[in-house]
């Protein structure tokens, strides 16, 4: 009985080192996510771009500085998605980049002042939860066949 | 066009990018390498990649369909109905990429849709 435990423990932890990237992408991929869309945010409601605009226009948006740098810090979170992609499984790594959807709320509240009702702080908490549970399970998952839901 | 079907489209195309970005990566292998040179090379890999260019593809379909699902529909239908597709993605990856889910992944995936919900309120 102790051999599969043991196992089990090993890929839940992982080697310190792998365990140390696996979060410092997980961090780079949430913080780069929320606040890319915060700056992209606050770049369109400066610029009061309206969706019926020509084409043309959607190209000036790049003239705000506060649009270039919420779109790079996209591409990052999306190279950091892909990263963590290349050694956590998919249901590993959507759930746990929720936690930006926390930040998001925090940053609302914090920066910009948004009021945040009752129904959203649970649903906050709902979030947490539930990126605290699949953050405990290895980034790939080996399970045995009593642990696999089919 | 129907809000409904914008959002299955949505859903869907999002969900299937997500599963073909997956795909590649799990293809590619584990990365451990992000000096420039390496991150270049693969980059380069990623752009000969049929399921990358694939789910780029899927990605602006899901992305475009979500505008117009905000053309005919409230955010407030459009934000936590498309949070579903977390259930979606989860059961995809578990039937076409043969991730193993304990019940950990399940319920959380689970807790994010319904959060996101609720957030969306």
């Amino acid at each position: 009985m102790a051999a599969p435990i043991l196992m089990r423990d090993m890929t839940v932890k992982g080697s310190p080192t792998h365990e140390l990237k696996n979060q410092a992408f997980v961090w780079l991929a949430v913080i780069a996510n929320t606040f890319g869309n915060f700056m992209l945010s606050i770049g369109m409601h400066t610029i009061q771009f309206k969706p019926s605009a020509p084409p043309l226009e959607y190209l000036r948006v790049f003239a705000n500085p506060w649009i270039d740098g919420g779109v790079i810090l996209l591409i990052i979170w999306f190279a950091s998605q892909l990263s963590l992609l290349s050694w956590a499984d998919l249901s590993y790594v959507l759930p746990v980049t929720a936690a930006s959807y926390v930040l998001t709320a925090v940053l609302g509240k914090v920066f910009l002042h948004e009021f945040v009702s009752r129904a959203r702080w649970s649903g906050i908490c709902v979030i947490s939860f539930g990126v605290m549970l699949v953050m405990g399970t290895a980034p790939r998952a080996r399970l045995s066949g009593t642990e696999i839901i089919p | 066009m129907s809000a409904w079907f914008l959002l299955i489209v949505s859903i869907l195309a999002g969900s299937a990018g997500d599963l073909l970005n997956a795909k590649s990566m799990r293809d590619h292998g584990e990365i451990c390498d992000f000096r420039p040179g390496a991150v270049a090379r693969v980059i380069g890999w990623l752009a000969r990649d049929l399921s990358m260019l694939i789910s780029i593809l899927a990605q602006a379909v899901s992305f475009f369909s979500f505008l117009a699902l905000l053309g005919v529909a409230d955010l407030s239908f459009a934000v936590p109905a498309t949070a579903l597709g977390n259930v979606i993605k989860t059961l995809f990856a578990k039937i076409f990429l043969r991730e193993q889910l304990c019940w950990r992944r399940w319920t959380g995936a689970l807790l994010v849709s319904f959060g996101v919900w609720l957030v969306s309120l």
